[in-house]
This record gives C-alpha cells, sequence and structure tokens, in this order.
C-alpha cells in the first residue's frame, strides 16, 4: 500500500507530504519560543528594580557561535543544491561541513555553560560578597580560593562588562562564608530564562546534527533507490535547521547584547 | 447542496494494491501502523480513561455529600493502593486535591481529546477523504504510543510517596510548586509526553486532509467532520506548544530551583522560601489558558462535527447553512486563541486588559450560535429518524446550548466577580463537555459502530442507556447552578460544610441546608449516571461479536465516503480510488432511485 504525494508534490497544494509536515511542525515551534520569549518579556518587564543583570555572557563568543551557525545555514543550502544536482560527493561535503560547524557550537555552548557553572557568588557572615571562579584544585576544606574580587554592594554584580581585568586569586576561609551559590540557574530569573531557552535551543541543535549525521551516514543509502525522495529528506531536514538558526538570530541580541 | 467549481487538475495515476499481505497479531494489533486500528486502540484507551476519571470523581462526591465517612465499598481498596492518604478508608484533603487534579487532567488530556481527535479523528478523516491512510502512518503509530506513555506516568504517579499532583488540573504556581511531593514532577513529564502526541497527531491530520483528499473532493465538498478536526488540529498544533514551554519552565522550578513562577517574598510553611524570587504567578496562569482555552474548543469542535454527521444522515435532507458553519469553525477557532484572560478577572491583572478579554469572548459567542442555529435549522422539515445516535445527537443541542448560554455570565467581568471559582463555573463547564462532547461521542460510536463490526449495537438498550443518562446528567449538574449562586466554593475537601450554617447557625452568607443537602442528591444521581453506563458497556462488547449483522455496506443510507467502502474497511480501505463528484450531504433527492447520492456515484445523465 502506497501513501499518494510522498515524494512528489500534489499538483493543487504545490508540496509533498513531509514538506508540509514540517512546515507545520515549525508553526508549532514557532509558538513553543514564542512562549519562551512572552516569558521572558513579561519577566523582565516585571522584574524588581536592580535585579536584572548586564553583561553577563560572553560578547565575542556569542558572535562567533552566530557567524558559525550562519555559515551552516549557507552549507545546508549548498548541500540540497548539491542533491538537486545530482552530485552525492558535494552533497557528503558539505553536510559534512554543516555537522562540523554545528559541532563547534554545540562545544563553544558548552564551555560557556562551564564558565558559568564554575563562577560562584560568596556571601559572608560580615556582608561582605566576592564573585569569581572557583580555583577547584587550590580550594580546600578549610578555604575555597576564587579568581574574582570584592564588591561592596550586591548591585555591582549585576554590570559584568567592567572589571573583568582586575581579577585576583582571594582566599576565602569556608568558616566565614554565610551563602555560597555559582552561577547556576536558580541563581536568578536572567540565568533561568538564559539556560532553558539557550538549552532548550542546544537541544534543537544537537537534533539536527543527529539527523544530518544519519543523512550522511546509513540515511544516504535511499540515494540509490531514490534520489528524488532523499533529496527531499535533505530539504526538510533543511527547513528545519533554517529554523534552529533563526532561533539564534533571536536568542543572541536578546540574552548576549541587551 | 454545494455546487464547488473544479479547476481542472490532472492528478497522477495511483495504484491501489489490494487487501494487505497478512502480518502478526503484534503488526497487526500492537504496533500497527493503520489509522483504523490506532483510532480504535485511542478510543478503547481513552474510554478506559474516561470510566476511570469518572470513578475519581465518584469518590470525591461522596466525601462532599459525607465528609469524613469511610467511602463504601471501594474505600479499604483505596487504603490499601494508596496508603495513608486513604486510611481507614476516609478520603483525606491530600487524596481529594489528588483525585481533583487528576480527574480534570484525565478526563481532559487522556480521555475526551484523545477520544474526539485520536479515535474519531483517525480512524474517520482518511475514511472520509478517500484516502487509504493518514500521511504520515508510522508518525501516527508514535502519536499513540507517547499518549500511551503518558498515561502510564500519570497512573503510577498515584502509587509514589505522596502520590499524584495535588494543584487541579490547571496546576497554578507557586502552589503546585511548592507542595513538597514529586507528583507534580510526574503530571509535568506526563503532560509534555502527552503534548509531544497530540502535536504529532495534529500534524498528520492536518496534512493528510490537504495531501491526500480524492480527486474531486474540493474543499466545499469536505464533510463538516473533517472540517471539525482540521480546525481542532490547528488549534493543538499552536495553543499546545506554549503550555509545554510553561511545563518546561514549572520542571525547571521544580527540579533546578529556578523561579520563574515564584515572586520575591514566597513565604512557604511560615518560613520564608530559600529562592531567588523575581518570578510571576501570573505568567503561568496566562501560559496555561493560551492553551486551556482553546482546548475547550478542541473538545467541542469535534463533537460537533460528529453531531453534524449524525443529524444530517436522519433528518434525510442537506445540512442548514453548510458554508456558514465552515466559516463559523474557522472564526471561532482564529478567535480562541485571543479570549484566554476571562479565565483569569479576578488575578489583580487590571481593568483595561479585563475590558479586552470580555470583548473578545462576547464576540466568540457569535460563531457558537451560528453553529448551533445551524444545526437546529437543519431539523425543520426533514424526515426525521429516531434512534439511539440520533438521540444522543438531538439531546446534544439543547445541552451544548445550555453549557454555552450559562457561559456568558462568566464572560463578563463585573457577574464573574461573584461566580468565579464556584460550583457554578463547575456546572458550565460540564454541560459543555459531559452531556454535551460525551453525549456526542457516544452518537458517533454507535453510528460508526456497523462500519467499524459489521453490526449494529442493540436498539433497546442503546435507549436504555441514553434516557437514563440524559436523566442524571441534568440530575447532576442542574443543581450545581443553584450551589454556584449561593456561592459554594468549589475545590473544598468538606464539600462547604466549614462554610455552612450547619456549623455556625446565625452568620449571614453561610450556606443553607438546602444548599448543602444537594451534595447528597448530587452524588446519587451520579451513582445512577455511573449505572447508566452499564448497559452501555455490555451493550459495545455484546454487539461486537452477537450484534445483529448489517445488511450490505451502507446500513444508513448515508452519502459520505467512509460508507462506500467494504465493511469492515481492509488495510488500504478502498477498493478503487474513489472520484468524488458532489457535496457531502445529498440527502432527499426525489430523482434518485433512493432518497440520497453517494458522493463518488458518477452523476447519470438523464434524459427528460
Amino acid at each position: 500500500m502506497e501513501i499518494a504525494y510522498t515524494v512528489h508534490a500534489r499538483p493543487d497544494t504545490g508540496v509533498y507530504n513531509a514538506k508540509l509536515g514540517m512546515w507545520l511542525f515549525l508553526a508549532s515551534e514557532v509558538m513553543l519560543f514564542g512562549g519562551l520569549f512572552s516569558a521572558y518579556v513579561f519577566l523582565r518587564v516585571g522584574a524588581p528594580p536592580d535585579t536584572w543583570p548586564q553583561g553577563w555572557l560572553n560578547v565575542p563568543l556569542g558572535t562567533l557561535n552566530t557567524l558559525l551557525l550562519a555559515a551552516s545555514a549557507v552549507t545546508t543550502f549548498l548541500a540540497w543544491a548539491a542533491c538537486k544536482a545530482r552530485r552525492l560527493d558535494q552533497f557528503k561535503l558539505h553536510t559534512g561541513l554543516t555537522l562540523l560547524l554545528g559541532c563547534i557550537f554545540l562545544g563553544i555552548k558548552g564551555y560557556e555553560y562551564h564558565d558559568k557553572w564554575t563562577h560562584y557568588e560568596l556571601r559572608l557572615k560580615d556582608g561582605r560578597i566576592a564573585e569569581g571562579h572557583l580555583v577547584g584544585p587550590k580550594s580546600t576544606a578549610e578555604a575555597v580560593v576564587l579568581k574574582g574580587r570584592w564588591v561592596e554592594d550586591r548591585r555591582q554584580l549585576l554590570d559584568g562588562r567592567r572589571s573583568r581585568g582586575t581579577w585576583q586569586e582571594l582566599t576565602i576561609p569556608r568558616a566565614d562564608i554565610d551563602r555560597m551559590q555559582n552561577y547556576a540557574p536558580r541563581h536568578n530569573t536572567f540565568l533561568a530564562i538564559y539556560y532553558t531557552m539557550t538549552g532548550l535551543h542546544g537541544l534543537h541543535v544537537l537534533g539536527g546534527v543527529v539527523v544530518f549525521a544519519y543523512l550522511w551516514g546509513p540515511g544516504s543509502r535511499l540515494w540509490h533507490v531514490d534520489p528524488e525522495h532523499f533529496t527531499n529528506r535533505v530539504e526538510v531536514a533543511g527547513l528545519f535547521w533554517h529554523f534552529v538558526d533563526l532561533v539564534w538570530i533571536f536568542l543572541f541580541p536578546v540574552l548576549y547584547l541587551s | 447542496m454545494v455546487q464547488a467549481t473544479t479547476r481542472s487538475i490532472e492528478f497522477p495515476a495511483r495504484e491501489f494494491h489490494g487487501p494487505a499481505h497478512a502480518t502478526g497479531f503484534w503488526r497487526t494489533y500492537v504496533f500497527s501502523t493503520d489509522h483504523k486500528v490506532i483510532g480504535i486502540q485511542y478510543g478503547l484507551t481513552a474510554l478506559c480513561f474516561l470510566l476511570l476519571g469518572f470513578f475519581l470523581i465518584l469518590a470525591m462526591r461522596w466525601q462532599i455529600a459525607h465528609p469524613g465517612e469511610p467511602i463504601p465499598l471501594v474505600g479499604w481498596f483505596l487504603e490499601k493502593v494508596l496508603g495513608s492518604p486513604a486510611s481507614r478508608g476516609i478520603m483525606s484533603p491530600d487524596l481529594y486535591n489528588m483525585f481533583g487534579a487528576m480527574h480534570g487532567t484525565i478526563m481532559v488530556f487522556l480521555a475526551i481529546v484523545p477520544l474526539a481527535v485520536g479515535a474519531f479523528g483517525n480512524y474517520l478523516v482518511p475514511l472520509m477523504i478517500g484516502a487509504n491512510d493518514m500521511a504520515f502512518p508510522r508518525l501516527n503509530m508514535i502519536s499513540y504510543q507517547l499518549y500511551f506513555l503518558g498515561g502510564v506516568v500519570m497512573l503510577a504517579s498515584f502509587l509514589i510517596p505522596g502520590g499524584a499532583a495535588q494543584a487541579g488540573w490547571t496546576s497554578y504556581s507557586p502552589l503546585a510548586t511548592v507542595i513538597p511531593t514529586d507528583g507534580q514532577t510526574f503530571w509535568l513529564i506526563g503532560m509534555v509526553l502527552l503534548i509531544t502526541s497530540s502535536l504529532l497527531g495534529s500534524i498528520n491530520i492536518i496534512t493528510t486532509i490537504v495531501q491526500l483528499r480524492a480527486p474531486g473532493l474540493t474543499w466545499m465538498r469536505l464533510p463538516f467532520f473533517v472540517w471539525a478536526q482540521l480546525a481542532a488540529s490547528f488549534l493543538l498544533l499552536l495553543a499546545f506548544p506554549p503550555l509545554e514551554a510553561a511545563g518546561i519552565m514549572q520542571l525547571m522550578d521544580k527540579v533546578a530551583g529556578t523561579s520563574f513562577f515564584l515572586p520575591t517574598g514566597l513565604a512557604v510553611g511560615g518560613a520564608t522560601a530559600q529562592i531567588s524570587g523575581g518570578g510571576s504567578p501570573l505568567l503561568w496562569q496566562h501560559l496555561f489558558w493560551f492553551l486551556a482555552h482553546p482546548e475547550v474548543y478542541v473538545l467541542i469542535l469535534p463533537a460537533m462535527g460528529i453531531v453534524a454527521e449524525v443529524l444530517a444522515n436522519n433528518i434525510r435532507k442537506p445540512l442548514w447553512g453548510y458554508r456558514t458553519m465552515v466559516y463559523a469553525v474557522l472564526t471561532l477557532s482564529f478567535l480562541s486563541f485571543i479570549v484566554w484572560a476571562h479565565h483569569m478577572y479576578l488575578t489583580g491583572m487590571g481593568t483595561r486588559i479585563s475590558t479586552f478579554f470580555q470583548t473578545t469572548t462576547i464576540i466568540i459567542s457569535i460563531p457558537s450560535v451560528i453553529l448551533l442555529t445551524c444545526l437546529l435549522m437543519s431539523l425543520w422539515g426533514g424526515s426525521i429518524r429516531i434512534h439511539t445516535p440520533m438521540l444522543f445527537a438531538l439531546a446534544f443541542l439543547p445541552m451544548f446550548g445550555i453549557g454555552g448560554l450559562t457561559g456568558l455570565p462568566l464572560g463578563f467581568a463585573a457577574s464573574d466577580i461573584q461566580l468565579h471559582d464556584t460550583y457554578y463555573v463547575i456546572g458550565h463547564f460540564h454541560y459543555v463537555v459531559a452531556p454535551g462532547t460525551i453525549f456526542a461521542l457516544f452518537a458517533g460510536i454507535y453510528h460508526w459502530f456497523p462500519k467499524l463490526t459489521g453490526r449494529r449495537m442493540n436498539e433497546f438498550w442503546g435507549r436504555v442507556h441514553f434516557w437514563c443518562s440524559f436523566l442524571f446528567m441534568n440530575a447532576v449538574f442542574l443543581p450545581m447552578f443553584a450551589q454556584g449562586f449561593a456561592g459554594m466554593l468549589r475545590r473544598m475537601a468538606d464539600g462547604g460544610l466549614s462554610y455552612s450554617a450547619r456549623i455556625s447557625p446565625g452568620v449571614e452568607g453561610t450556606l443553607s441546608d438546602f444548599i448543602l443537602g444537594l451534595n447528597n442528591y448530587i452524588l446519587w444521581a451520579a451513582v445512577g449516571l455511573g449505572l447508566a453506563q452499564l448497559p452501555f458497556i455490555i451493550n459495545l462488547f455484546w454487539s461486537i461479536w452477537r450484534g445483529e449483522r448489517v445488511q450490505g455496506d451502507n446500513p444508513w443510507q448515508a452519502t459520505t465516503l467512509e460508507w462506500q467502502t467494504p465493511t469492515p474497511p481492509p488495510h488500504g480501505n478502498f477498493l478503487r480510488l474513489p472520484q468524488v463528484y458532489r457535496g457531502p450531504y445529498e440527502y432527499g433527492r426525489l430523482d434518485e432511485d433512493g432518497d440520497y447520492l453517494p458522493q463518488d456515484r458518477p452523476p447519470v445523465a438523464h434524459t427528460r
């Protein structure tokens, strides 16, 4: 039994089934990320004064990631064009590049997460506040070693754009510490939404990488049976990948630059 | 009679292979990709959940009517399975909250939607549009499996320490987040599975309708049921993802300690919570109701589709205003996205926002009234056949009418202040969904049963089922309006006893003995309603094997394509690709040998 229009477009609608299905899926994805972006706006507008941080994220790395995804959008397109031109070798090359770019993106994202995860805010019993990266090997059961700085007021922590250069190693006895918390999602609302949105986006990137890896590897056997069907799969996967890129284009300014 | 003009389109010839090759038991019944088998899987699973949801509420009704007394018959069983929340067979407030939350969740997400969209949509849409299966058969199988898995997670949550979710089906934060058990976490994981399932299902239904319509089946020749499924699928597709986003955020609040929905200075159990704060409880409500209001239309639209089909078939004339109904259903779907905050008039979101949503809410009643009016007007001048499916379909009209009209006072912010969160809301909503949607679903089951099995369900017991259900449904829900007007709040584990004249006599505004006494009356009406389903359950299974065989493939003399197949339809549905020549409701034609003209019968050149 054969389902109609799995490969060829239906004349009056102009699309094949999978393409329509993907567009519908992307519509729902717009609503998913739309919900999260709305939540971001809602929470940021309603945030109590002096609680929303700025410049906490690494703009050069974010820019690099933006460029990587933009480049991968081009390679994805070229891979599909190669299929249309019936050049499997070119398809493999460009999809390989897409995979590489996607993986580098995820690697950089992982590094950024790690950087935040090892970043601590310490409140001492005498009211002083220290922030900085935990120096793991030097910290002991008695004292915590941070590469960071002292601040007088918690509000000084909110602007991350200044004072990076003045960080030095601080040794703080654990007995003096009232509260010690890393920059995990629970630290504040900005980090919560940062991890949630980029995490969900990262999962989408990972999903895209898995699909492209499948098409690059075992999935490409379909090429020798039905090249048009295979080209359709590449096109549909490409649609998804472009959407994932587009989400990042919104995430980058919203989270890194504002 | 719709005269749609067809652009002449060349459809490539398709090969139709005959009935399928034999497959093993597992591939045929469990891991099937056939839309009909999946539809039946959805149907049976959803009916089980419907019964379970009913039992939950029956136990709660006992507690409401007789607070603190052990539940008869099943009390010992609940204690054995659920442990301390049901100790000595008495329903504790915790257990009451658990059952309340899970009754709503199970009924909406695991029973009605899977029955209306999963079962009826899956089984009938490809048949009605002349397709041999859904557009993505394997995806279809996965949707059912995800739904099943979501159900298992929800059920399993009853058995974990602390039990299931307790914060209502609405799961308002911060309450939902700070209850110190894992029930809510299970609820959220279950919901993510169910959302994914209905997402894949709706993509499948929309793609199928757009892509796989038979040649000649233009948009305005689609049966109204198909339009209703299309609209409902779009609602599922676009309204569910924001709840998924909200669910992820609440899961983060619960598991990762974030404060998306937890405000600064939140105190839990008398102590300040160790959270960063800065979140917004209102945000959850906005995201939740952005789904949950369109969800109401997901519950009602397929039901209207079923009623339209059953009605048109049994009045033996075309539906009055088919085109109007189609446009009304599209308008309704669009408007349903911008009315959500009428659930939130009392949250302090501001009077301007209330005014906006009040306006859109009143506007949405227009297409709803158009739909109901068209169905009602269709009856005029018909030669009506009365039997069980028709009785259920006819009863739908006044019952949904009561449900809809009682919604108006809730739509106005001023009158909502008195009625919000009372039993009035319960009565209103249940009139829409219980004697409304569920009656329509019963009508559908009785109507299409011969197509599924080749046998009819017993007519006498069908009528017993109908009249008893009709009586008891109204006996259960009508008194709730009175209780609501008297100010009796929902979600009280003692059924309003603490606020009654029995506890504090002589205090102004307490609930009178009459209002409180209605609780006992409702309890026995609900028991009656449960007993009234016994003839249905027995009839359903008895008729599968022993029911009276139908003569021919089209026992109701219907025009739509699903009746123009062998009975039951084989794998692949049609023996040859159908060609459609006309609209779906060509009944009452005196120029033909029957009084009806199937959509796929070629026109005959008359010599006159």
